[in-house]
């Protein structure tokens, strides 16, 4: 293990999270918000020295390899949560540690969750903090060590820390340097939310509220700012916000073809027809299970279903309605959405498209071997055979992750509440959603009234499920550490 | 500059560290993904896995525009196909490795008729350096500059050395001669020294000066050897072939060692002078018998690294004059160092030389005022000594040394003026169509002008 070398890396993200901590501040002055400056100061300055100290000298070996890769993404989340929640407590916004803590993981792993019962009277006159709040979903949506690898200069160029950080089962490069492919992928982020920053201020929603939404779809967070979510605004708004909800959920590659003008490549995406082809499916079933057993219009139904299920799928989290109150039917399809999760490279959560696709394509061909067992068949994906090794790889990926969320399960299943409150908070937690289901985590509800063990578990699952398990669990491996 | 390397193997993987770290971008094509695997994990550069000498597979790894491909598959006849594939979608240059003798005579031809920019033959140029390092025996390395006008070698100081201990200029003076140590290796430090440094036994010492010059400087240092008379080769592969007929052409009696029958054959068939004999490499009765501990020097030659490595161990032991390597695995150096093989030639590191040079020459294109020559690269690739010939007028011609302000770690070492060999004082100038010799420890220079500060 490369010590070193790690706490270089971690000396260079602190220094980026003090840059990071400008805007609020910038924010703060606009508002005339005076009182809230020195709640970014402290922390900016904090790691400012901290990473300047880190990085003081350029070790001589700067060679890592897959496992300091892991544990330099794993540690890098942790270190940056616990300085973003900085800001919750000085501010007293969020006075309690655990608590602060929470809603800062739930921002950088674009989870969504909140512990704030009542945003509006919250974060009342302070607006620093509130952009605060979606700017780590903005953040955290494409990882602030991608960032590093795309903006700082002298960091060893490597592809295992962007491999640990970028969700999917197999992360390929655009162009042959990895520096130059996260500098592509974030000007594509950046080009989109600044797209929907000006659909909606068009759409005349208030310019600070189209700007912190914005966030909180680019990085399929979730953060509200209003009590009632996006209830709301217009139906203009709505509509443009889950359209963007699902564009952030599609593979990044694909904007890059798109861009450079292989856009019958782009569009010949097999993960693209799967996730469209979900989300037609799902939409399609909740409308007529509403339409049969509600009596509302069938245009807010086909709306809010094609809202509800966009922010679910991409687990970003946003609600426009009251989705715990629908049919068991509908409810149903949302919690298994939860899992499904967003396409590989997208900024959005959960199990992914590309891998559910491979696991039922795999389980097809387990089935066509019992059958006839001498039949020599492969695992097509995306037009290519995937390697046996790939699918082992995933398989191995779903179980320890249905594991995982089974074991936070039970120790949040202590906890007071109901069974339906239990499941989706953990599925909402390990999948980055936001809310759950049940009257108190639901469309408008809060994580407030967990006990520590469980918003703990919950914020060890959120990470878990924003680095794909494994930076956080080798992190903790002491094998890893010890080379042994 | 954007390149395409074909063919991943112990060639392709040294192309990719050495020009990935020279932060060009690379594209590598095999057929094999664990291969391609290994790679993208281990440099920054893409992968793409097909067989690169189809035209599907280069079109849909999108490098039509790309500046440069270098195809380095085991098997020529993939390579020059690669290449005319590459030049067919739009790649501007192409480089073929291409080893079979046989088509190395056509090589001029192809280059006219099928577009191929440079085909390069390892084994052949790895014979070149070997028959160089052979000229001065108690060289370990020979480089030469200016078409052979100026040569360029490595000598390591034992405590009989009348140079350990004393500093540079006093050399000068002492043994009056126009040479110029260039570049000092002590222990892991690589030194470009000045005047004022001072020689100690042990020191890997680079000297550069015309031919003649650096034999009478061997002299004055009694480090002078005669002419060799008779060589051991181990090994019949295709660099045994180019240097026994180098060897035969200039007077040299060679005795070559496979243990390969058939190959024992052919090879005696093709040099009927060539004493051959059929046995183990590794027998060690076998080479007493055939006189290695009277021959003027051994080549070790076979495939096998280890072999060679072995080979040359107990030659060294019984006190073989000349003992020369071939190890290809790149890992071995420190190894070699502490066993005292100490004359060791490596196919892929010279083919891999050659690549670059080529690549930094088309860097740069019409703009600049220098035409990059030749590249060597020393101790580790640590020390770069590049030849450059000035084509016009620049803000540094005809101007004099000492009032141009030459940056730390560069040093002008040779200047080549009219087939005359110039180490420059203050006083002297450089001028147009001069050739410059500039050695140092700050890799990737593309131009003269870049090392006036």
């Amino acid at each position: 293990m490369n010590l070193k070398m790690i706490l270089y890396t971690l000396g260079n993200l602190l220094k980026v999270t003090a840059a990071l901590l400008l805007p609020p501040i910038i924010v703060s002055l606009v508002y005339k918000e005076f009182n809230y400056i020195l709640c970014f100061a402290i922390p900016l300055v904090e790691s400012l020295l901290l990473g300047w100290f880190l990085s003081f000298k350029k070790p001589k070996n700067t060679t890592i390899f897959a496992a300091e890769g892991f544990v330099i993404v794993g540690l890098s989340w942790i270190l940056i949560s616990l300085f973003g929640a900085m800001p919750f407590m000085i501010s007293k916004t969020i006075p309690n540690f655990v608590d602060a803590f929470f809603e800062t993981v739930s921002g950088f792993t674009t989870t969504g969750s909140t512990v704030v019962a009542d945003v509006e009277t919250t974060f009342l006159n302070a607006h620093g903090v509130l952009f605060w709040r979606s700017f780590t979903h903005w953040i955290g949506g494409m990882g602030v060590l991608v960032f590093i690898l795309a903006f700082m200069p002298n960091v060893g160029e490597t592809f295992y820390i962007m491999k640990a950080e970028s969700p999917g089962p197999q992360v390929g490069k655009l162009v042959s340097k990895v520096r130059l492919t996260a500098r592509i992928l974030y000007f594509i982020y950046i080009g989109l939310t600044i797209l929907e920053i000006i659909v909606l201020v068009l759409g005349r929603m208030p310019f600070f509220d189209s700007i912190v939404l914005s966030f909180g779809t680019a990085g399929t967070g979730g953060f509200g700012i209003k009590n009632d979510s996006i209830a709301g605004y217009n139906d203009f708004c709505q509509i443009v916000i889950g359209a963007f909800m699902m564009l952030f959920g599609i593979n990044f590659n694909l904007f890059y073809l798109i861009i450079i003008g292989k856009v019958k490549q782009a569009l010949k995406s097999e993960e693209l027809a799967w996730y469209l082809s979900i989300i037609t499916i799902a939409v399609a079933a909740i409308t007529i299970n509403l339409s049969l057993t509600t009596a509302e219009a069938f245009g807010t139904i086909l709306k809010n279903s094609f809202f509800t299920v966009s922010a679910f799928i991409t687990t970003t989290g946003y609600s426009n309605s009251a989705f715990e109150n629908w049919p068991q039917f509908s409810q149903t399809i949302l919690f298994l959405l939860m899992f499904v999760g967003a396409c590989a490279g997208s900024t959005g959560g959960g199990i992914k498209v590309s891998r559910i696709a491979i696991l039922v394509k795999s389980s097809k061909r387990e089935i066509k071997n019992l059958i006839h067992p001498n039949a020599i068949s492969s695992v097509r994906f995306e037009g290519q055979k995937v390697e046996d090794s790939v699918v082992r790889s995933i398989k191995n990926f779903f179980v320890l992750y249905m594991f995982l969320f089974v074991g936070c399960l039970l120790v949040v299943s202590l906890d007071k509440y109901d069974f339906v409150t239990n499941i989706t908070a953990v599925a909402s937690a390990i999948n980055n959603i936001g809310p759950g289901l049940g009257n108190i985590i639901g469309s408008t509800g809060n994580y407030g009234g967990f006990n520590i063990a469980s918003k703990l578990v919950l914020i060890f699952a959120m990470f878990v499920g924003r680095l794909e398990i494994y930076p956080i669990i080798i992190m903790f491996n002491r094998k890893a550490w010890l080379n042994k | 500059m954007n390149i395409v390397i074909v063919g991943i193997g112990k060639f392709g993987k040294l192309l990719t560290k050495h020009l990935s770290a020279e932060n060009h971008n690379i594209i590598c094509i095999d057929s094999k993904q664990s291969i391609i695997d290994a790679t993208v994990n281990e440099f920054d550069v893409m992968g793409y896995v097909g067989n690169g000498a189809s035209y599907q597979t280069l079109v849909d790894a999108s490098v039509g525009t790309y500046d440069l491909l270098i195809a380095t598959t085991p098997n020529d006849e993939t390579n020059i196909l690669c290449c005319l594939v590459a030049k067919k979608i739009g790649i501007k240059q192409t480089i073929a490795r291409v080893r079979n003798p046989e088509y190395s005579v056509q090589a001029q031809m192809m280059h006219g008729e099928l577009g191929i920019s440079e085909m390069l033959n390892p084994d052949l140029d790895t014979a070149n350096e070997i028959f160089r390092i052979m000229r001065f025996p108690s060289a370990l390395k020979v480089e030469t500059f200016a078409n052979g006008k100026v040569d360029l070698v490595e000598i390591k100081l034992d405590n009989k050395s009348p140079l350990a201990g004393i500093s540079l200029i006093k050399i000068r003076e002492k043994f009056n001669l126009t040479i110029l140590v260039c570049a000092v290796k002590r222990g892991e430090e690589v030194i470009i020294p000045n005047g004022d440094f001072v020689l100690k036994d042990g020191d890997n010492v680079y000297i550069t000066g015309d031919s003649q010059e650096i034999e009478k400087a061997f002299r004055k240092f009694n480090i002078y050897k005669n002419k060799m008379k008779n060589v051991i080769i181990i090994g019949g592969g295709n660099i045994s072939y180019y240097l026994a007929s180098m060897l035969l052409d200039s007077g040299i009696s060679v005795k070559m060692i496979d243990n390969n029958k058939a190959k024992c054959e052919e090879f005696a068939d093709a040099f009927p002078k060539v004493l051959v004999l059929n046995g183990d490499a590794n027998n060690q009765s076998l080479l007493l018998k055939e006189g290695l501990s009277q021959a003027d020097c051994l080549v070790s030659l076979t495939g096998f690294d280890e072999t060679n490595i072995i080979a040359s161990t107990f030659a060294k032991s019984v006190n073989c004059a000349k003992i020369i390597t071939k190890v290809s695995n790149t890992n071995y150096g420190m190894v070699l160092e502490r066993i005292g093989v100490d004359s060791v030639v490596s196919p892929v590191e010279i083919f891999s030389n050659n690549i670059i040079r080529y690549v930094r020459g088309m860097q740069g294109g019409e703009s600049r005022s220098t035409e990059f020559k030749t590249l060597y690269r020393l101790i580790g690739n640590k020390v770069e000594a590049i030849e450059f010939i000035v084509d016009k007028k620049t803000s540094y011609t005809s101007v004099p040394i000492k009032d141009l302000h030459i940056k730390k770690n560069y040093l002008l070492a040779c200047i080549i003026r009219e087939n005359r060999v110039i180490i420059p004082g203050g006083k002297d100038t450089i001028e147009p169509l001069d050739s410059v010799i500039i050695i140092t420890t700050n890799p990737q220079l593309n131009d003269v002008g870049e090392i006036l500060s």
